[in-house]
């Protein structure tokens, strides 16, 4: 057993230097002196600088934020009224949407890309606008909404439907017990399906490419730049999202780690569906 | 017994999906079958022979990469699944970090780690070999889509492999069965819907990715998803091709996860919270 536990042990090793290894090379060379990739020449915080005085990357910084924020908050919206509104219908008609809703899920992220092209340049036919910001926040809408109505689902089949009754009974209007009674209970649903969109909308960046016209996100911004002269300034880049994603984690680990001391063990069915 | 119904309030979603969902995909399908002046042709799926290079190198390259990630993520998996829960959770976020990253942050990483001059043929230098061509190959390539699908192969194998019971495996030891036994006989058959579901989120955005080849391919190693970008966007500008081109893409899509079992509604509610 112990021979198996350490080999299992060299092996996790080994594939986590494969995961984390050129992360922390990026992070390395953003505090290079020289603009070369491989050679250390000395430690300088200049390209941090030059990022925060490089307008393009604050714009579309500015961009990619307003996307996600706007578009998040419509897809929970969109898509928890359409959960509720799902619950309701006959079990084909429900089948039948839901398959529909499936497609920005699973269809190849260029597809659906180009696909909403082809929609924004006939739409211009008949239309007068440009591609930019609004149908860049009308194609996030569009592939956040799904991941709403897929976690906000699983919350209805575990509604408690007597809890309802019970409202109606002791004098609620339906209105009035879906939001005491309904609500609270996919709540943890929505929240989860609110994340979900906006770390999508942030990291998008296929989707992005053909909708977003004139505008520019974070991603097309960093992809330009890889495709152009390279600068450390990407370096410098990453490592500021790196430690950005790595606090955020820490913050919701050590927040789960304290319920879950509180709660001792009682929320295993929760932590195990990660 | 009263049901809570509200079918009304789900008429707006209803209204955007057939918009923005639905009518895009029937304008593929348009586009597919007409040419520039509209008229019906079927000239643009026929024409799409002439790419099966492209589009056998993808499917190839795709399967490859499938492979070598169920390969590494299943022990991985494996290992995670049998830690104490707190290592669990500490090793599922260790996984899920790098993905959290832009993707083409991460590929970036690798263009410089595989240059010529890069730090691995610098490392190969000290020992007196290569210079190696890594950069500009297939093998470049499908390092890029190991890297940066591994995780979409260890979670959904992950989360099948925790809800095996320890006392499973114990009784198969104990009735004799040797470790290859062991995980043949037991773990392989409890964990292939984590093996499929794996296969497809791996395969899927494998096979239609233009970043990754254009970044660690080259302008040598094409893809599917580089041709239908440049009908797109690029220089050889024409939508109908492309279209007809998005549409077989979708056809490999949906023939891959009819072997795959398709995913069940339920399995992807479960894995996506």
């Amino acid at each position: 057993m112990t021979r198996s536990t350490k080999s299992s042990r060299a092996y996790l090793y080994v594939v986590f230097t494969f995961l984390y290894l050129p992360i922390f090379v990026l992070i390395f060379f953003s505090f290079n002196k020289s603009k070369s990739r491989n050679l250390f020449t000395g430690f300088t915080l200049d390209w941090y600088r030059q990022l925060f005085q490089n307008e393009m990357i604050l714009r579309a910084l500015v961009v990619t934020l307003a996307v996600a924020a706007i578009a998040s908050v419509c897809a929970t919206i969109l898509g928890t009224a359409a959960a509720i509104g799902i619950q309701g219908m006959k079990r084909w008609s429900r089948f039948t949407v839901m398959n529909f809703t499936y497609i920005p899920v699973i269809n190849p992220e260029v597809v659906t890309g180009v696909s909403m092209l082809l929609l924004f340049t006939s739409l211009r036919y008949f239309l007068n606008f440009n591609m930019g910001f609004g149908t860049l926040l009308i194609a996030h809408i569009t592939f956040n909404v799904p991941y709403v109505i897929l976690s906000v689902n699983p919350k209805f089949r575990q509604l408690d439907n007597s809890l309802y009754e019970a409202a109606l009974d002791l004098g609620c209007n339906p209105t009035q017990a879906f939001f005491k009674v309904i609500l609270p209970q996919i709540m943890p649903g929505i929240t989860t399906g609110f994340l979900m969109a906006l770390t999508y909308s942030i990291d998008d960046f296929v989707i992005s490419y053909f909708t977003s016209g004139t505008s520019q996100t974070l991603s097309i911004a960093v992809y330009s730049m890889t495709r152009r002269k390279v600068s450390p300034e990407i370096n410098a880049l990453s490592t500021l999202i790196f430690a950005a994603v790595l606090t955020i984690l820490l913050i919701m680990n050590f927040k789960d780690i304290r319920s879950e001391n509180s709660k001792s063990g009682l929320k295993k069915k929760g932590a195990e569906r990660i | 017994m009263k049901l809570f119904k509200a079918k009304a309030v789900s008429v707006p979603y209803l209204i955007w999906m057939a918009i923005f969902i639905i009518a895009p995909l029937v304008l593929v399908g348009i586009f597919a079958l007409t040419d520039a002046e509209g008229s019906f042709t079927i000239e643009n799926l026929s024409g799409i022979g002439r790419f099966t290079p492209v589009f056998a190198r993808s499917i190839w390259l795709a399967a490859i990469a499938t492979a070598i990630c169920l390969l590494i993520a299943f022990p991985m998996a494996f290992a995670i699944s049998r830690m104490s829960e707190r290592r669990q959770n500490l090793f599922l976020m260790l996984v899920m970090l790098p993905m959290w990253m832009n993707f083409l942050l991460r590929t970036y990483a690798w263009m410089s780690l595989l240059e010529n001059n890069g730090l691995i043929n610098r490392f190969f230098g000290l020992f007196g070999i290569g210079p190696f061509q890594m950069i500009n190959t297939q093998g470049a390539v499908v390092l890029g889509m190991v890297y940066n699908y591994l995780p979409f192969m260890i979670l959904p194998l992950y989360s099948v492999m925790t809800k095996i019971d320890n006392s499973v495996i114990e009784a198969a030891q104990d009735l004799g069965a040797s470790n290859g036994k062991v995980f043949s006989k037991v773990i392989i058959p409890l964990a292939v819907p984590g093996i499929t579901t794996g296969i497809t989120m791996v395969f899927v955005p494998s096979i239609s990715t233009f970043i990754i080849s254009r970044m660690l391919g080259g302008g040598g190693n094409l893809l599917i998803g580089d041709l239908i970008e440049m009908q797109f966007l690029g220089n050889s500008y024409n939508p109908h091709l492309g279209s007809a081109m998005a549409l077989v893409l979708m056809v490999i899509v949906l023939f891959t996860m009819s072997i795959t079992s398709s995913i069940d509604s339920e399995e992807l509610e479960d894995m996506l919270i």
